[in-house]
């Protein structure tokens, strides 16, 4: 047992830094650190910059322009681009479609499609939740009928983040209504262009809008966009929420965030000293810093596992990624409010030097408010337990 | 990056599982040895030293096994597993410790071999009725006379202190009653004269004593820490070595208790069902084990720094760590007796043992207060980001 990073991996962790540094502009990692929004260029030109670097979806298969890192070069790669507030690589495309298309697709739909998922020239959403359909996402009624060489797609799919971009969508459809909750439905990609489709903005408690509404009404596709086999899209839809757990956690991310949040501790005054001076505030950042240490350890025992075993059996460790990762992410944001203070209070949606100068403050509560979401999404916290006493306890 | 143990690892981890599994099979033969003489078994005492356990940490030139923190936290985690009462964190831990950090060769050699025959008990007398979790607030004094010193002063609960043969004395030779300085480590015989030892049975099933030092004579040979008075980072480096070992026998409580819980309510009927076919059940075993699983990864942190020459990164590490564990043991711990019910409460079952024994680990060497006030002090472990 030998629990440091050996030579090769810091070696590693510095190139990967040096090109991040170097390579992405400044003025887009400046804009994810203090929290504002980025437009779809910024996350356009972050991710064509790792693609032509060859770095945008480090897990994929080297074919497809994946690498053959390890998993805790993988973990590196990760915890870099997050400290060094470099935009995600867009989750839709990398780390949910673009697997299963790798998993599932025919060799054409693989040639189609994975190189725009690749570098961003085509933006995906995801078309999973409905309004009836959330945590118990197999009860979900939008249908995909055959006709006429088609599938006719007739429904609604609501929280499709960032829908207002996307090119494409990937659509979990009932494909055989008589079939019983998961059997009978298909994962089909459709074409966002396609006439019947209407996208309407959700704003959402942060001010933001980067959820929608999307209704399909007598939406026509070519049975071609059919993945895997039909009435077995809820294979698909298992693997995409169970691939690729390294990032779940944003360890690094949860680091750069308690990082700027002392960074801004150390300026704000209580009094005659700063907050972070004040032992109560700085023993509550203390606690955060604990539990995140605790956390990337963990992560670190479950990569060591997964690259020694290449077993199927995940370490059940891994379980507690997402539960203990949106928990500390949502700490850091009340953390930030806390800094904030009284100055968290105007609502500034628009303002060009927001998180900068005077307007310092003002992503705080937005982010606070927006990370209510990362304890819902992806499988609610709660349903993490259900998952963990079932798979791990033996419940 | 490797979590993996090697072959001499793994041998020594199941020696030592086998062993303690089987000397703790059955609580009664617990209780019996906490009736001998010695409060725990001798004949098991002899067994750690046959398998070579006590040996661990000692360089090979000493006769020991020349094994680190990693070969500790092995031995630490099957005791806790077991909720076993042995000696070996007072002896092996804190006192065979303060031998290697700070003894002589000609010191070490006088002692050393005896601890890893099993034939030496050793005890570390550094806390005080007033000092807490201070490990610089010392008022037994030594006061230096011909070549040796003079010791007075009281302890408090020094671990296996009432029936150890070499007690380790931290005594103030200058300065104020809580400088950093001017603090000494001297080697006391347990029966020398001057000596007196009040023994009592600790809340955890373990064995501790007040002493009293009454003008005990110390000679030249047995000064560790003599005129310098540098004694205290030796004490701070020993100590996280000891918070390193119990994180490791904390999560070996931690992780026998769940098991036995999560067991438990799977049998348990109520209502007609087994009552682990409630969620609001289900949820809580999964809590415990998130905590579990935390736990764990600290006192790997914990093993990994506790060997880290920078002694200010080592101190954040270890306070760190030991946050997460008293968190951890208090949440597991409370939660196994509640999801037990009744039995829980009793001592003729085994969560009890490890609820106690986790309870007493939290309030050893600083509690998650005083670590986590130690960290925020230091910085935390993440820098602010640059202006």
């Amino acid at each position: 047992m030998d629990l440091r990073f050996t030579p090769e991996e810091n070696a590693f962790r510095h190139e990967v830094r040096t090109f991040f540094t170097s390579e992405i502009p400044l003025a887009i990692r400046q804009k994810v650190e203090v929290g504002e929004h980025l437009a779809k260029e910024d996350m356009v030109l972050a991710q064509k910059t790792l693609a032509k670097k060859g770095w945008a979806a480090p897990h994929w298969p080297k074919e497809w322009g994946g690498t053959d890192w390890t998993p805790i070069q993988r973990h590196i790669y990760t915890e870099e681009l997050q400290a060094c507030s470099v935009p995600q690589p867009l989750a839709f495309n990398i780390s949910m479609c673009g697997p299963v298309i790798i998993a599932f697709g025919t060799e054409a739909q693989k040639k189609r499609y994975l190189k725009p998922m690749y570098d961003l020239s085509e933006w995906w959403c995801q078309g999973f939740s409905e309004p009836g359909a959330g945590s118990d996402l197999a009860s979900l009624k939008t249908t995909a009928v055959k006709k006429d060489g088609h599938y006719i797609i007739n429904g609604q799919k609501t929280w499709t983040t960032l829908a207002q971009y996307a090119d494409w969508c990937f659509v979990l459809a009932r494909t055989d209504p008589d079939a019983k909750k998961q059997l009978g439905i298909s994962f089909i990609l459709v074409d966002m262009k396609t006439p019947g489709i209407t996208v309407r903005p959700i704003q959402t408690i942060d001010g933001g809008h980067e959820v929608n509404e999307v209704f399909f009404d007598d939406v026509k596709v070519s049975l071609e966009n059919l993945v895997g086999m039909e009435n077995r899209g809820w294979d698909c839809a298992k693997y995409l929420l169970g691939n690729e757990r390294v990032g779940i956690a944003r360890i690094g991310m949860s680091k750069q965030r308690l990082s700027r949040i002392k960074q801004l501790a150390g300026k704000v005054m209580l009094g005659d000293k700063p907050l972070m001076a004040d032992e109560r505030f700085a023993e509550k950042v203390a606690a955060v810093e604990v539990e995140l240490k605790a956390l990337e350890m963990t992560q670190l025992r479950v990569l060591a596992e997964d690259a020694k075993r290449k077993s199927n059996m995940p370490n059940p460790a891994s379980s507690i990624l997402k539960i203990k990762g949106s928990e500390i992410q949502q700490a850091t944001t009340e953390l930030a409010l806390e800094v904030a203070g009284p100055l968290s209070l105007p609502f500034l949606p628009d303002e060009a030097d927001f998180g900068t100068g005077d307007h310092w403050a003002a992503p705080a509560a937005p982010a606070y408010f927006n990370f209510r979401k990362v304890s819902i999404y992806g499988g609610s916290n709660e349903i993490q337990r259900n998952i963990i006493a079932k798979a791990v306890l033996g419940f | 990056m490797d979590f993996d143990l090697s072959d001499d690892q793994r041998q020594i981890k199941d020696s030592v599982d086998r062993m303690l599994a089987d000397a703790y099979a059955d609580l009664k033969t617990k209780a019996a040895a906490q009736k001998e003489p010695l409060g725990f078994s001798k004949t098991l005492w002899a067994q750690y030293a046959d398998q070579g356990l006590l040996g661990i940490p000692f360089a090979e030139g000493e006769g020991g096994l020349g094994a680190g923190p990693l070969e500790t936290m092995l031995v630490m985690e099957a005791i806790g597993r077991n909720a076993a009462i042995d000696p070996y964190l007072s002896t092996v831990v804190l006192g065979g410790g303060i031998l290697r950090h700070a003894g002589s060769s000609a010191q070490k050699a006088a002692l050393i071999p005896d601890v890893i025959a099993g034939t030496r008990r050793l005890a570390l007398a550094q806390q005080e009725r007033q000092s807490r979790y201070d490990l610089a607030d010392v008022s037994t004094t030594a006061r230096a006379e011909g070549s040796g010193y003079v010791l007075n002063g009281e302890k408090m609960v020094v671990l296996g202190g009432d029936s150890a043969d070499t007690l380790i004395v931290v005594a103030r030779l200058a300065g104020a009653q809580r400088d950093r300085g001017g603090i000494g480590l001297f080697l006391v015989g347990g029966t020398a004269p001057g000596v007196k030892r009040t023994g009592y049975a600790t809340q955890d099933g373990q064995r501790a004593a007040d002493i009293t030092f009454t003008d005990v004579t110390v000679g030249a040979e047995d000064v560790l820490v003599g005129k310098s008075g540098e004694a205290l980072a030796v004490l701070e480096r020993v100590t996280d070595e000891a918070i390193a070992g119990i994180a490791a026998e904390a999560v070996g409580a931690m992780h026998a208790l769940h098991e036995l819980t999560v067991d438990y309510v799977k049998t348990r009927k109520q209502f007609g069902v087994a009552i682990g076919s409630f969620q609001v059940i289900q949820h809580r075993c999964v809590d415990m084990f998130t905590m579990l699983e935390q736990a764990r990864s600290m006192a790997y942190y914990a093993t990994m720094m506790a060997s880290d020459e920078n002694a200010t990164e080592r101190r954040r590490a270890i306070s760190a760590a030991k946050v997460q564990i008293g968190k951890s043991a208090r949440f597991i711990g409370e939660q196994a007796i509640q999801l037990h019910g009744g039995i829980g409460m009793t001592m003729e079952y085994k969560a009890g043992h490890y609820f106690k024994r986790l309870t007493m680990i939290e309030l050893q060497f600083g509690n998650t207060d005083h670590h986590l006030r130690l960290l925020a002090k230091a910085g935390g472990l993440i820098a602010p980001a640059a202006a």
